[in-house]
C-alpha cells in the first residue's frame, strides 16, 4: 500500500487558480465519495484552505493513482486538464509522508510557523472520518502528522515569536510589564492599525482603554466600542500619566509629545515605565523621548524590524523541525511496510510453528512410556491441525490482496498475534510462494 | 566529615553552575528544573557542612576568610533559591550561581584550620550581628544581579536589539519588583547589624564606634542603600540610574566585605 499526495499551494499556483479548485466544506461529502471510488484509490482525504488544495490518498498503483487524482481535480471543477497540470505537484512514498508532516507542522505555510494550518487539516480529517473515506492507513498517518506537528511546536521555537506588527507590540509590552492585567492603554487618534493593536492588548488582558481624538465624537464612538473612556484632545496631558501603553496615529504634521511634555508625566507616574508606540507617519512622538529613563518608544519601522527578525528566526528553527520530521518519517515508514500480505503470512506461520514445536517438545519430554512412533504421529497431527487452521485466513488474505479491507485485516492480525514489525525475509517469502 | 560535606557542596555548586550557564548559552528556553534541584542539593550539603563546622569549632563559623566566604555563599544560595521559587526567574541563576561557586572556591582555597575565637568576641551578639550582616549581603548580592539584568534588558529595549538573551530575560517590572524586595529585606538587616555591632563593640572593645575601616565602609554601604530606598519611597525612584546605583552599592558592599579584610587592617580582620 502506498501513500500519495496530489495538490497545489501558494508556492505553485496564484490565488485565481487556487480559488477555482477549492472544495467547499459544505459539500465535501460528494468529492470524498467520488475520490475513493476512483479506480485503484483506497482511502482519501481532501484538504482545502485558502493557501492550498491537496488530496492525500492510498493506492496500490502509484503512477495510475496519481494520474487519476490529477485528472479528478480538474474534472471535478470542470476545468481543462492543461490549465491545472503545470501547477500540480505529486508525491509518493517517503516524499509524500514528508510533505504532509511539513504541511501539518506549518513549515510549508506562507508564514512559516502560523498555527491555523494544523486546525484546518484536523477539520479536513474530521470530514474524511465522518464520511468514511479514510481508513486504517490514513487514520494512522494523519494522527502521526498531528503528533509530529505538536512535537515541532514544543521542541522548536518556530511559532513562539510574533510575526504581525500588533502582536509584536503586545510581546514587547510583556517584556516591559510582565503581566498586562492592570495596565491601561491610551489611543491617540484613530487608525486601523491602532485599533487592531488596542484590541490585541485588550484580548491579552489589558485593564482599560482611554481614547482621545481631535474630533471628540470619534473618540466617544471608539471608546464605546472598547468599553473605555473618551478624553477631549486638549486634556491629553491631564490624563497621559494614567496610561502605561500609548498608541498614537494622528495626522498631525509635527510631534505632539515631546521630552519636556513627558518629564512631568514620568514624575507623576513615580517613574514606572511607559511603552509608547507611534504608528503615525509623520511621527507623533519626538524620537528623543526614547532617551528618557523609563520610556520605551517604538515606531512603525522598529516594529516592522522586530517582525522581520522574528521571521528570520523562524527560518532557523525550521531546520530543527526538518530534523524532527526526518526522524518521524523513518518510524512511520516502518509501520507502513508491515502492511504487506506476504510478510504478514510468513510471520503468522512462524509464530504458530514456534508454539507447535514448543508444545510438542514439552509433551514428549513428560511422556515416559510413550510408544516408539509417538513422536512421528504427534508431529503429523499437530502439523495437519496447524495447516488446516491457517488455510482459511491465508486464502482470504491472498484473495483480499486487491481489496480495500486488507490493511484492516493485516493490522488486526499483527496486533492479535503480536507479530513483529518489519523483518521481511526474502527466502521465507519465496518458500511460501511455491 | 566537615571536609567531605564541604567538597560535596563545591562539586554540586559546580554542576549547578554548568547547568545554569548552559541555560544561558543554549538557544532554547530555560525550562529544565535540573539546575535548581542540583543547586538545592548543594545548598543542603552546604548547610550540613556549616553545622558540622559549628559543632567542631564551638562557635558560629565566620571567624576567618574560609568561613566567611563559605557563609556568604550559603546565604546567597538560600536567598536566590527563595526568589527563584517565588518568581520563576531561572536566568538570574545564570549570573548568581557562578558567583556563589566562585565564593565557595575561594573558601576552599583559603586556609581551613579552625582557630579558637578571640575571648573578647565571645558573646551572644555574634549571632545577631553577623547573621544579619551576612543576610543583608546576600540580599544586596541578588539585588545587584537583578539590577544588572535590568540594565541589560532596558538596553535591549531601548536599542531595539531583541536577541535570544532578550527573550530569556524576565520583564522589567518583575526585575524591578525583585530588586525592591531585596532592598526592603536587606536594608533593615544591615541597619540592625550595624546597631548590634556597635553595642557589641562597646562591650568587647569599650567604644561604640572606632572608625575601623570595616565600620566606615559599612556606613558608606548603608548610605548608598538608604539613598536608594529613600528615593524609592518618596518619588518612586527606579529605572536605569537607580539600577546603576544598585550595582555600585553591590560593588561597595563587596569591598566592605572582602576588600577591607584583605587590604585594610583593622579590628575586623581575623587572621
Amino acid at each position: 500500500m502506498n501513500i500519495i499526495v496530489v495538490g497545489l499551494s501558494h508556492k505553485t499556483a496564484s490565488v485565481d487558480i487556487r480559488e477555482k479548485v477549492a472544495f467547499s466544506p459544505n459539500s465535501i461529502e460528494k468529492p470524498l465519495h467520488e475520490l475513493v471510488n476512483l479506480d485503484g484509490i483506497v482511502e482519501g482525504i481532501i484538504v482545502s484552505t485558502c493557501n492550498r488544495v491537496e488530496i492525500y490518498a492510498t493506492t496500490r498503483d502509484i503512477a495510475g493513482g496519481i494520474a487519476r487524482i490529477r485528472r479528478f481535480m480538474a474534472e471535478y471543477h470542470h476545468l481543462a486538464h492543461d490549465l491545472l497540470e503545470p501547477h500540480l505537484y505529486s508525491y509518493h512514498g517517503e516524499e509524500a509522508i514528508r510533505h504532509v508532516f511539513r504541511v501539518a507542522s506549518s513549515l510549508d505555510s506562507m508564514v512559516v510557523g502560523e498555527p491555523q494550518i494544523l486546525g484546518q487539516i484536523k477539520t479536513s480529517y474530521g470530514y474524511a472520518a465522518e464520511y468514511k473515506s479514510s481508513g486504517i492507513i490514513l487514520n494512522r498517518f494523519l494522527h502521526k502528522a498531528f503528533s509530529v506537528a505538536k512535537r515541532v511546536r514544543t521542541e522548536t521555537r518556530i511559532a513562539s515569536s510574533a510575526v504581525s506588527v500588533s502582536f509584536a507590540a503586545v510581546e514587547l509590552a510583556r517584556k516591559i510589564f510582565g503581566n498586562l492585567t492592570d495596565k491601561t492603554v491610551l489611543l491617540i487618534g484613530a487608525g486601523e492599525m491602532c485599533e487592531l493593536a488596542a484590541r490585541h492588548f485588550l484580548t491579552n488582558g489589558a485593564k482599560g482603554v482611554m481614547v482621545t481624538n481631535r474630533t471628540f465624537e470619534r473618540a466617544q464612538r471608539l471608546a464605546e466600542e472598547f468599553g473605555g473612556e473618551a478624553i477631549p484632545f486638549d486634556e491629553l496631558f491631564l490624563h497621559l500619566h494614567k496610561a502605561d501603553i500609548v498608541l498614537t496615529s494622528t495626522g498631525a504634521p509635527h510631534a505632539i509629545i515631546t521630552p519636556s511634555d513627558l518629564e512631568e508625566v514620568i514624575k507623576r507616574r513615580r517613574m514606572r515605565p511607559m511603552f509608547l508606540i507611534d504608528i503615525a507617519v509623520p511621527r507623533d512622538i519626538d524620537p528623543a523621548v526614547n532617551e528618557m529613563d523609563a520610556v520605551y518608544l517604538y515606531d512603525m519601522d522598529d516594529l516592522q524590524q522586530v517582525v522581520a527578525a522574528n521571521l528570520e528566526g523562524r527560518k532557523q528553527e525550521a531546520d530543527k523541525a526538518e530534523a524532527i520530521i526526518a526522524e518521524e518519517i523513518i518510524q512511520f515508514y516502518k509501520w507502513v511496510a508491515t502492511l504487506e500480505v506476504t510478510p504478514t503470512i510468513v510471520a503468522l506461520r512462524n509464530r504458530f510453528e514456534e508454539l507447535r514445536k514448543a508444545e510438542l517438545e514439552r509433551t514428549l519430554a513428560g511422556w515416559k512410556d510413550a510408544p516408539p512412533d509417538a513422536e512421528k504421529r504427534l508431529e503429523a497431527l499437530t502439523s495437519a491441525f496447524m495447516n488446516k487452521l491457517l488455510h482459511q485466513p491465508t486464502t482470504v488474505l491472498k484473495k483480499a490482496g486487491q481489496g480495500n479491507r486488507t490493511d484492516l485485516y493485516l493490522d488486526a492480525l499483527r496486533a492479535l498475534f503480536d507479530l513483529e514489525l518489519g523483518g521481511t525475509d526474502t527466502n521465507e517469502s519465496l518458500e511460501l510462494e511455491e | 566529615m566537615t571536609q567531605i560535606s564541604f567538597y560535596l557542596t563545591l562539586s554540586l555548586y559546580a554542576v549547578a553552575t554548568l547547568l545554569y550557564l548552559s541555560c544561558l548559552l543554549r538557544n532554547s528556553s530555560c525550562q529544565s528544573i535540573l539546575g535548581s534541584r542540583v543547586l538545592l542539593a548543594g545548598f543542603l550539603a552546604h548547610c550540613l557542612a556549616t553545622i558540622h563546622r559549628f559543632i567542631a569549632a564551638g562557635h558560629l563559623p565566620i571567624t576567618n576568610m574560609h568561613e566567611s566566604l563559605s557563609f556568604f555563599a550559603l546565604a546567597i544560595a538560600g536567598v536566590y533559591l527563595f526568589f527563584e521559587q517565588r518568581y520563576k526567574v531561572r536566568i538570574l541563576g545564570s549570573f548568581v550561581v557562578p558567583f556563589t561557586l566562585l565564593l565557595t572556591l575561594g573558601a576552599g582555597i583559603a586556609p581551613t584550620a579552625i582557630k579558637p575565637l578571640n575571648p573578647a568576641l565571645q558573646s551572644l551578639w555574634i549571632y545577631s550581628h553577623t547573621i544579619l550582616a551576612f543576610g543583608a549581603y546576600a540580599f544586596f548580592t541578588i539585588s545587584g544581579g537583578v539590577a544588572l539584568l535590568y540594565l541589560i534588558q532596558s538596553h535591549f529595549l531601548k536599542k531595539k536589539h531583541l536577541g535570544p538573551l532578550f527573550l530569556k530575560l524576565p520583564s522589567l517590572d518583575v526585575l524591578d519588583e525583585i530588586g525592591y524586595r531585596c532592598l526592603a529585606f536587606g536594608f533593615p538587616m544591615l541597619t540592625v547589624a550595624i546597631i548590634t555591632g556597635a553595642i557589641w563593640a562597646s562591650r568587647a572593645w569599650g567604644s561604640y564606634w572606632s572608625w575601623d575601616p570595616k565600620e566606615s565602609w559599612s556606613l558608606i554601604t548603608w548610605f548608598i542603600y538608604a539613598a536608594l530606598l529613600h528615593g524609592r519611597l518618596t518619588t518612586g525612584w527606579r529605572g536605569r540610574r537607580a539600577a546603576i546605583l544598585t550595582v555600585i552599592g553591590f560593588l561597595v558592599m563587596l569591598f566592605t566585605f572582602l576588600g577591607v579584610n584583605l587590604w585594610l587592617p583593622g579590628l575586623h580582620s581575623y587572621t
